[in-house]
């Protein structure tokens, strides 16, 4: 690894330098990709309970719920009005439906009563981003705070997450729905508490101030580590979410690439809304030209990666987005891009992995489904 | 093998050479080290048998979860005999990376190449400053 600039460090660094993590670059942060072997802590993960640092996302506050109205103005789906509590995943284009990122938008209340509007960006877009939101609002007339840096954001997720977690909380995360949010003690101080991952497991996020971040990372893996929970580095977080047929940001979805293609639809609200790209998702829903993405299984053990290219017969058809070798089905799986003719499930294609024709079958997304 | 009597590639192979049939073989497999390095091996693609190799030739793949890495020949040679088993087995390499691990086995045309490779030693010294 080499850079010239200072990697970012969250306030869990110290703590994974020290339990074996190994530290790699990750969109300017130094992040653990794995600990110990990316099969065991993927396992954990689906078996009982993964903790993830994922304080690298960027978390943006704002003291006036009202910002949702904002926000409203730039996602792809309604984000306000909204209830206290909810929390909705979106999209953010440009004029030409280019994907700028995928956001969640959080419309919590503090232990007062008090409302106000929270929303987590991806790490590698932050300032893109918080750059976007400026072009289209004064933030600081809605109390803006970046609060990346002074926060820390751990993931628990797994069949056993929350029952983990609610005895070491004021009100329990099981209470709350799925995509729904709160603030309350956790370990004693108090958090953001959201019914959110990015595993395909349920589970829960919380973001501490950066102060506590240890203390409350030790006190849940203590809790859970006897009865297999594990720390999980970055690597098994990247083959949870593909079995989970999660999009991700840099690969599934970019600036080149339209919503409409990303299959995505529940993240898109057309009717009576305006937002930038709306005109050009409306277009690219009818435009029989673009690719769609689609998941791919393969048979042996080798597994496609990103930019490998779909053939169908001696036909170029699409490109691969992501790829790896699924630990929950023992065999490759991969998210691609091909031409619309070929996305029926059940479709036989063919993936040019370094050289070779390897045999992939077009399926149903999600891979993996807990229920 | 002993470890303290092979010879080491940079790159994490290890060469082990003897006579066979009035011939120079090396044995050819991937260190323990790398094998940590790794984790999570899924797949290997074994050298080709019959198949004229340079010293730094890439011959083979071994790929984790995370990613692809290659293989290179070590030496000078002909690619002679592959460990078939190995790529359906590859936890053998987790437990015995210099023995039943091997990779595959090349009759040298040339010594030359074994002069630039590594000792025990400074081998121990390049896992040490890459750990």
């Amino acid at each position: 690894m080499s850079s010239t600039t200072e990697l970012l460090k969250t306030p869990l660094y110290d703590w994974h330098a020290s339990h074996g993590g190994r530290m790699v670059d990750f969109a300017g942060w130094s992040m653990p990709v794995q600990y110990t072997s990316i099969i065991d802590e993927h396992n954990a993960t689906r078996n009982a309970v993964g903790m993830f640092d994922v304080s690298h996302m960027g978390r943006f506050y704002f003291a006036d719920p009202t910002a949702c109205e904002l926000l409203n103005g730039l996602t792809t789906r309604r984000v306000w009005p909204m209830e206290a509590g909810k929390i909705r995943y979106s999209l953010m284009t440009r004029d030409d439906g280019g994907v700028l990122d995928d956001v969640l938008v959080y419309h919590l209340a503090d232990p007062s009563g008090k409302a106000f509007c929270f929303m987590v960006v991806n790490a590698s877009n932050r300032e893109k981003i918080l750059g976007w939101l400026r072009q289209h609002g004064d933030l600081e007339k809605f109390g803006f705070e970046d609060r990346t840096t002074a926060t820390a954001m751990i993931a628990v997720q797994g069949p056993r997450a929350l029952a983990t977690v609610d005895p070491l909380c004021g009100t329990a995360p099981s209470s709350l729905k799925y995509y729904h949010g709160m603030m309350t003690e956790v370990c004693g101080t108090t958090a953001i508490v959201s019914r959110t991952g990015y595993t395909g497991e349920d589970g829960c996020e919380l973001t501490v101030p950066g102060d506590k971040a240890v203390e409350v990372w030790q006190t849940i893996l203590d809790k859970c580590s006897g009865d297999g929970g594990s720390a999980v580095g970055l690597a098994a977080r990247d083959t949870l979410r593909l079995e989970a047929g999660m999009p991700l940001y840099g690969h599934e979805l970019s600036e080149r690439i339209n919503p409409a293609q990303a299959d995505v639809k529940f993240a898109i609200n057309i009717k009576d809304r305006e937002f930038p790209g709306r005109a050009a998702i409306v277009a690219a829903r009818k435009d029989d030209s673009l690719p769609r993405r689609i998941g791919l299984e393969m048979e042996g053990k080798r597994p496609a990666r990103e930019h490998s290219l779909i053939y169908r017969g001696d036909e170029q058809v699409g490109e691969v987005t992501s790829g790896t070798f699924s630990p929950t089905f023992q065999k490759p799986i991969a998210m691609g891009y091909v031409k619309p003719e070929h996305t029926d499930v059940g479709t036989e294609l063919e993936i040019d992995v370094r050289g070779k024709r390897l045999a992939a079958r077009v399926c149903r997304l999600p891979f993996y489904d807990r229920d | 093998m002993n470890q303290a009597d092979l010879l080491y590639a940079p790159s994490h192979e290890w060469v082990h050479v003897a006579e066979e049939n009035g011939s120079k073989v090396a044995t050819i497999g991937i260190t323990d080290f790398a094998v940590e390095q790794l984790t999570d091996l899924v797949y290997m693609e074994l050298p080709e048998v019959g198949a004229t190799v340079a010293a730094g030739d890439e011959f083979g793949e071994v790929e984790s979860v995370k990613a692809v890495s290659s293989l290179y020949s070590p030496v000078d040679g002909e690619v002679i005999e592959v460990n078939t088993s190995l790529p359906d087995n590859l936890e053998i390499l987790g437990s015995d990376a210099f023995g039943e691990g091997w990779i595959a086995k090349v009759k040298l045309s040339s010594e030359d190449a074994l002069s630039k490779l590594l000792d025990y030693e400074a081998y121990q010294k390049q896992c040490a400053e890459e750990g």
